[in-house]
This record gives C-alpha cells, structure tokens and sequence, in this order.
C-alpha cells in the first residue's frame, strides 16, 4: 500500500478558505424565520391536539365493527346497482377518453410529426393531466346537473391526458427498421401506420386502455362524493346519516369489486403482451 | 438498370458516406458490393431507393432519374426495388402472408391496402412465392414465431412480391449462420436467375461473395476502387479493398 501520507508534498498547500455571501446568509435567514412562524401557525390551524387524539382512539374499533357488521339488506338492493353505474361511468369515460386520446397521440408522437406539433399537444395533454378530477366533476355538476353523465364526462376529460401520453409514449418506441421496411416497399404514409405502426402498438393501447378503466372504477366512488353519481353518492349519504353498517358494507363491496375488477384486468393484460 | 452518377453522401456530421460514386450496373445480374466495415455499402443502398437523400450526384432506374423525383413520385418507384435488411425488419405481430403481402401495398387503392383486402390472383401469385421460398406451411404464422432463417426467408418473399426491378440487399445473413447463409443467398440466385431480377448484395464475406457473384464492386473509404465481373477480381485487388 502506498504511503500516501508521507509521499505527497503538502509546502505549498494552503486549505481555501470557505467564502460566505452575506446577502444569501440575510436572505436565508429571513426565510428560516418567516418558515417557522408559518409553521407553527400551520400546527395550530389545524387544532393540533395529542389530547384529542388520546379521547378519540377509543371511537375508533367502534367505527370498524360497525363497519364490519354489514348491512346485507341494502347489498343488492342499493350497494350493487350504484356500484355497477360506477362502473358504467367509468367504461364509457375511458371509451370516450380513449376516443379522443388515440388520434391526439399520433399528432403527439415525435417520430411521426413535427417536434413543434409533437410538443404542442403533449402540452395541452399536461394541461389537462394537471388539473385535478374532482376540478372537472364539480364544472360538469355545474353544466349537466348531478348523476352518473357528470362523472363520466369528468373522468373522460381527465384520462385523456394520461391516456394521450402513454399512447404516444409506445408510439414513439415502436421498431424503426419495420417502419422502414414498409417505406421501402413503397407504402404512404397512412399505409406505413396501418401496416408497420399500428401492429406494433395495439397490444401497449389496450394495456393503458385497461389499467385507466381500473383507475376510473377507484377514481369514480370518489367522483360520486361530489356529484358524479353512483356508489360515491350513496357512501355520502349514509356518512352523512351516521349510518357505519351501511357505509360498511359499500366500503367492503368497494373493496371486493375493485379488486375483482383489477385482478382481471391483469390477468388480461398479461395475456397481451 | 440501375446506374449511378457521382453519387455522394456526406452526413450531417461531415462523415464521408459515399464519394463520388459512378457505376453502371449490369441488368440480371447479382453484383456483390464488398469492403469492410464502414466502406460505405448500407450507405450505397440506401441512396439508390433514397431512403437516405444523397448529397449530391444522380441514380437511374432504367431510365427513371429517382434523385429528380418528388416525394409522391419516389413513393410510387420505390414499388419496383426491393429491399432486404440485415435484422428482416418484418412486422413482428403479423402474419407470413400479411407481412409478404405488404410488398404490394403500393400498387394499390388506399381502399383496399387500409382493410388488406387485395384481388385474389395476387394473395395466389404471393401464396406462390412463399411457397417458393418453403414456407407455404407456416403462411398463417406470426412471423415472431418463426426462427432467424425463416425470417429473412419472408423478407425475401416480401421484396420478390413487389415485383421488382431490382432488389437491394443490405448486409442479409449478418444474423444468420454458415448453413442459413447457403440457403438465403441460393434463394436470391434462384430468383436473379428465374425472374431476371437485378440483385446488389451487400456482404462482407468475401467467401459468400465469391460463389454467388457476377459482378462484384468493392468500395473503400467510400470510394470505388474496384468494378467488373467476379473473374477480374484478383487477390491483389482483394487485398488492396480490404487493407
Ligand atoms: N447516420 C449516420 N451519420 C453519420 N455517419 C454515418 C451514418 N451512417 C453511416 N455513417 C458513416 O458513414 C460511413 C459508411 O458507413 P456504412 O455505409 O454504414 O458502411 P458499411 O455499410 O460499408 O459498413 C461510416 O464511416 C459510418 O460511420
Ligand atoms: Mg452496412
């Protein structure tokens, strides 16, 4: 092992001295206060309180039994039907997101348009991505009254974004050399996308087509909460009323469905590939 | 048939792809195009069905100028050359039949290439052709399900199916081994021959070359130092393209 230490030639080695920027030190300073005080009237804002907390745990397994004493009754009679419209909401959505979401895609994909155009939908995709779904379902509520077509046009809205850019992110993946080799033969352009770009992608579309419909079920009760119609709309109600066996019994049904729904999903979407 | 003027390709970066390239292909035959790696052969192929623009110089089909074609005119003689790549390049998730049928999207309606649904005669005349390169048995198989050599099998058919002039070859048993290599390149003897089809092969092997070749033209640092029929290429010559 080399001796480091005693080899290296430290005479002209000095240790630079660290410089402070007194404007940046005022500045962080300021910050740090201004922080801190925000920060503790954040605490108290929210009613902060260990006390509370100690009092209320106790309510909590009564909540849960409650819950878990569900109502059977209301199962088929209520539970079922508004969870199978929440369901229908999300289908039709994501068929209309997805409507919308494929043509927007191929004027998205940078290997097949301009980079001007490519980035300019992928723009108004983000735009659309970034505003939240609760946003959009209270403007539908506004323009087409409460119910289940609010909700889907909330959640069709809203997945176009994702949806548009997951497309147009397997499009631009796709294997050149099978473009190319359709170029060569002769093709157009719309031949080139029938024959050597749409083979290619079908089985990615229909992935990202499946897992938003799974996101638009999850994404429906909550849209229901605030207008959208099925099963939120009920849960509401019975919260409202204070009424946890029934509140249980769609938070489990919830809880089974979507996983039933998810699980064959999966099952579909490997079977895909 | 296909000849060429000056042909040059400087890329973008200023790499020197092909250089003032003049040679005047014998129709009917297979011309070999050899040098080593980086010569300028995928180079040269790909200028003569612009698949890459040339700098300069010209390229005739017959008597075609393809370097004075507009963009629709090129799609439309692009149908008479052929083109066989080094990795296949056929459409992974679609049939031997659909992908060989492909060579004849452009001599057709978008009516009918849109839905795939082509005259009977020609899904016979394709069929006939598939058959002819072994592969009648496997004509409903994806082709991802079908071994290196049968691929390049359907490339073959798929460039033939254009009816072409002339096909172009880029490098086609890159992928494949000594005993596929036989095959493939019997395959495009047999239809130079039967069907006077034009071929310019791109290869290295020199070997591969020598046993399937009419003409051979050799090309180094871009530039052709060697043009004429297989016999005039002496050892000397051979040396001289490849150090
Ligand atoms: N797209 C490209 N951009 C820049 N240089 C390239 C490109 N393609 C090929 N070249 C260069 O052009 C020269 C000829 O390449 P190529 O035609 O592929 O030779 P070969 O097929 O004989 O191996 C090489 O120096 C190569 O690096
Ligand atoms: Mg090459």
């Amino acid at each position: 092992m080399a001796n480091i230490r005693e080899l290296i030639s430290k005479e002209r080695i000095y240790v630079p001295k660290k410089h402070y920027s007194v404007l940046k030190l005022v500045l962080f300073s300021v910050f740090s206060v201004a922080f801190g005080a925000f920060f503790a009237y954040a605490f108290n804002k929210v009613n902060f309180s260990i006390p509370n907390l100690i009092k209320g745990l106790p309510n909590i397994p009564q909540i849960f039994s409650a819950m878990f004493k569900p109502d059977f009754n209301i199962m088929i009679s209520k539970v079922l039907p508004e969870l199978l419209i929440t369901i229908c909401t999300a289908l039709v959505g994501t068929f209309f997101a997805a409507l919308f979401a494929i043509p927007l895609s191929f004027a998205a994909a940078s290997n097949l348009v301009s980079k001007k155009v490519a980035r300019g939908i992928s723009f108004l995709f983000n735009l659309g991505r970034s505003i939240d779904v609760l946003i959009y379902a209270l403007i539908f509520v506004v323009a087409v009254g409460l119910g289940p077509f609010a909700g889907m046009l909330a959640l069709a809205i809203h997945s176009i974004g994702m949806l548009g850019k997951l497309y147009a992110g397997s499009i631009e993946e796709i294997d050149k050399g099978q473009v190319e080799a359709l170029v060569a033969a002769g093709a157009s352009k719309l031949e080139v996308i029938r024959w050597a770009v749409i083979p290619q992608i079908i089985p990615s579309f229909i992935n990202f087509t499946l897992y938003r419909f799974e996101l638009n079920v999850r994404v429906g009760v909550v849209i229901g909460l605030v207008g959208g119609g099925g099963i939120g709309a009920l849960l509401i109600q019975y919260m409202a009323n204070f009424d946890y066996s029934k509140v249980g019994t769609i938070l489990i049904t919830i809880l089974v469905i979507v996983m039933l729904i998810e699980f064959t999903s999966t099952r579909l979407r490997k079977q895909i590939i | 048939m296909v000849r060429t003027e000056s042909l040059t390709k400087i890329y973008d970066d200023g790499t020197v792809g092909i250089k003032d390239l003049s040679v005047d292909v014998t129709p009917g035959k297979l011309t070999s195009v050899i040098g080593p790696s980086g010569a300028g052969k995928s180079t040269f192929l790909r200028c003569i069905n612009r698949l890459i623009n040339p700098t300069s110089g010209k390229v005739f089909l017959g008597d075609i100028e393809i370097t004075a074609l507009n963009q629709k005119e090129l799609v439309k003689a692009r149908r008479r050359i052929g083109f066989i790549f080094q990795q296949f390049n056929l459409v992974e998730r679609l049939t031997v039949l659909e992908n060989v049928l492909a060579g004849r999207i452009g001599y057709h309606s978008l009516a009918r290439t849109m839905f795939g649904s082509y005259p009977k005669e020609e899904v016979e005349m394709v069929t006939a052709i598939i058959d002819e390169v072994g592969l009648l048995d496997k004509i409903h198989t994806r082709v991802d399900n079908l071994s290196g050599g049968q691929q390049q099998r359907v490339g073959i058919a798929r460039a033939v199916a254009q009816e072409p002039d002339v096909i172009l070859a880029d490098e086609p048993l890159a992928s494949l081994d000594p005993k596929l290599s036989h095959q493939i390149l019997g395959l495009l003897k047999q239809f130079n021959e039967k069907y006077k089809i034009t071929v310019l092969l791109n290869i290295h092997d020199l070997e591969f070359a020598k046993i399937y070749s009419d003409y051979v033209l050799g090309l180094k640092k871009g530039e052709k130092v060697f043009w004429g029929p297989l016999s005039e290429l002496s050892k000397e010559k051979v040396e001289f393209i490849y150090k």
